[in-house]
């Protein structure tokens, strides 16, 4: 291969997958000018042909292609696919889901990959997930509440703190602070003793038991380490690295975490994506979610069918879903959301506001009995009789 | 805030504003309207890491599983009130 070839091969009108496939196969293999210009010619025509044709009614496609492999999904599974321990919806629940662009999937997962420093090391990587994983202060201390003084005593056991690399002093400074912040508790006095590693919580009104209860619930509560939303971590190796899994989805403040790679770090909520990193990467979610829910079922839907779903939903900047309140029921046509659902109330708002159907898609043209504007329907001949000389 | 960039994240591809020639050049290659276009909210976190602006059109390059690359436009505009 010359640099004459390269260069044809890069002004090629063909995607830039099929130019690599075709260097790959002719590379270092002794080729002439003429059987180079064959080959050439015979891709780009074999290119052409894979092409989907002008009106084609490709929404009816695709919704063919997913909805019948569709069928054969598990209606409810709960499995825990993929790590052990975290559950997460899939099949046919997950994929509603997905499509309905819920603001909050069912089961919030994020996957965390770990800066080098961290991947390597199960114990680095442990640290890491410390501060991710949401952890009240019973886990490190032990909490007693004391009747008799109207006081919640809250002993604080070095070697947990320790263990979980938080110090002691940080504690008990934030816990009543996050008490206040967090839980909007604020009916109580705390006291700080530094050398005993100790707080003690009274109640504003020492006579009431009820007070002294609930302050004591709170205080158990209160999340002292990690990040609220995300309930537990799983760090499990895969391939060479350890990677965490989440159980709580929480990107913004995750990425803020030390040692998390920003760039490969994903959650499963497709709407927090779209918030945090932007609508093109919330359609890129959306492929990739809803591909691996088909393909966890043995289902092979081709990805340019998902791809015009992602891409239909992320049209308007926003993620929308597919029904009444998203692609559906935002339609020109009055006729064609008519068709859909609710036909009078659509009906009679087109009334009153004076709408006009201008009979551009198919459901309008149907219903008013013309041609649709789809295949070769769509297109309009004009024939032009040749003038006698 | 803190300063993470978005464009660095491997779900967002290279997002670009499109000079007014090539604007012109896109909408008379396919006959387009800027109104056509797909849209992008102009405090969506990409469109603001680039600087974007109500009115601009962003070249999108994305990586696709059946083409390899991919070009897609999207044109900026204001976020609807609720």
């Amino acid at each position: 291969m010359d640099a004459s070839m390269e260069e044809q091969i890069a002004t090629m009108p063909v995607p830039e997958k099929t130019k690599e496939q075709l260097r790959a196969s002719i590379e270092g293999k002794a080729i002439t000018g003429d059987q180079f210009s064959t080959i050439t010619a015979a891709v780009i025509t074999e290119y052409e042909r894979t092409r989907i044709e002008a009106c084609e009614a490709v929404g009816i496609v695709a919704a063919q292609s997913i909805g019948e492999p569709g069928t054969q999904m598990t209606m409810r599974t709960f499995h825990y696919a993929g790590v052990a321990e975290i559950n997460v919806t899939l099949g046919l629940p997950r994929l509603i889901e997905i499509m309905d662009a819920r603001k909050e999937p069912s089961t919030p997962t994020m996957t965390i990959y770990l800066r080098p420093e961290f991947r390597g090391n199960r114990d680095r990587a442990r640290e890491v997930s410390w501060q991710i994983e949401a952890a009240p202060l019973h886990e490190f201390a032990d909490i007693t509440t004391d009747m008799e003084n109207m006081q919640v005593v809250v002993q604080l056991i070095i070697a947990q703190c320790e263990k979980r690399k938080i110090t002691p002093a940080t504690i008990m400074e934030n816990s009543p602070k996050k008490i206040r912040e967090r839980r909007h508790y604020r009916d109580f006095e705390h006291e700080i003793d530094e050398a005993k590693a100790l707080i003690r919580f009274f109640p504003k009104d020492i006579e009431s038991y009820q007070n002294l209860f609930q302050l004591a619930d709170h205080v158990r509560n209160v999340i002292v380490q990690g990040i609220n939303d995300i309930v537990r971590v799983v760090v499990r190796k895969e391939g060479e690295e350890y990677v965490l899994y989440t159980e709580g989805s929480n990107l913004k403040d995750v990425f803020e975490v030390e040692g998390v790679d920003i760039s490969r770090t994903r959650s499963n909520n497709i709407s927090e994506t779209a918030d945090i990193l932007g609508i093109e990467a919330a359609r890129n979610a959306i492929i990739h979610e809803a591909l691996s829910t088909l393909n966890e079922q043995g289902i092979h839907v081709d990805v340019r069918h998902l791809m015009l779903v992602a891409d239909m939903m992320c049209m308007d900047g926003e993620v929308k879903q597919i029904g009444r309140h998203g692609i559906a029921g935002e339609k020109e046509s009055v006729l064609s959301r008519a068709a859909f659902e609710v036909t009078v109330n659509h009906l009679l708002d087109a009334a009153i506001a004076n709408e006009v159907d201008e009979l551009n898609g198919v459901t309008e043209n149907i219903i008013v009995g013309q041609p649709i504007q789809l295949g070769t329907g769509d297109v309009k001949l004009i024939a032009k009789p040749r003038l006698r000389v | 805030m803190s300063t993470i960039n978005v464009l660095d994240h491997v779900m967002v591809p290279e997002h670009k504003i499109m000079s007014e020639e090539d604007v012109q050049a896109l909408f008379s290659r396919y006959h387009l309207t800027s109104d056509q276009l797909p849209k992008i909210f102009h405090d969506d976190p990409a469109a603001k890491a680039i600087k974007a602006k109500i009115g601009d059109v962003i070249r999108i390059v994305r990586f696709s599983q059946t083409a390899g690359i991919a070009e897609s436009y999207r044109l900026v505009i204001k976020r609807p009130k609720k």
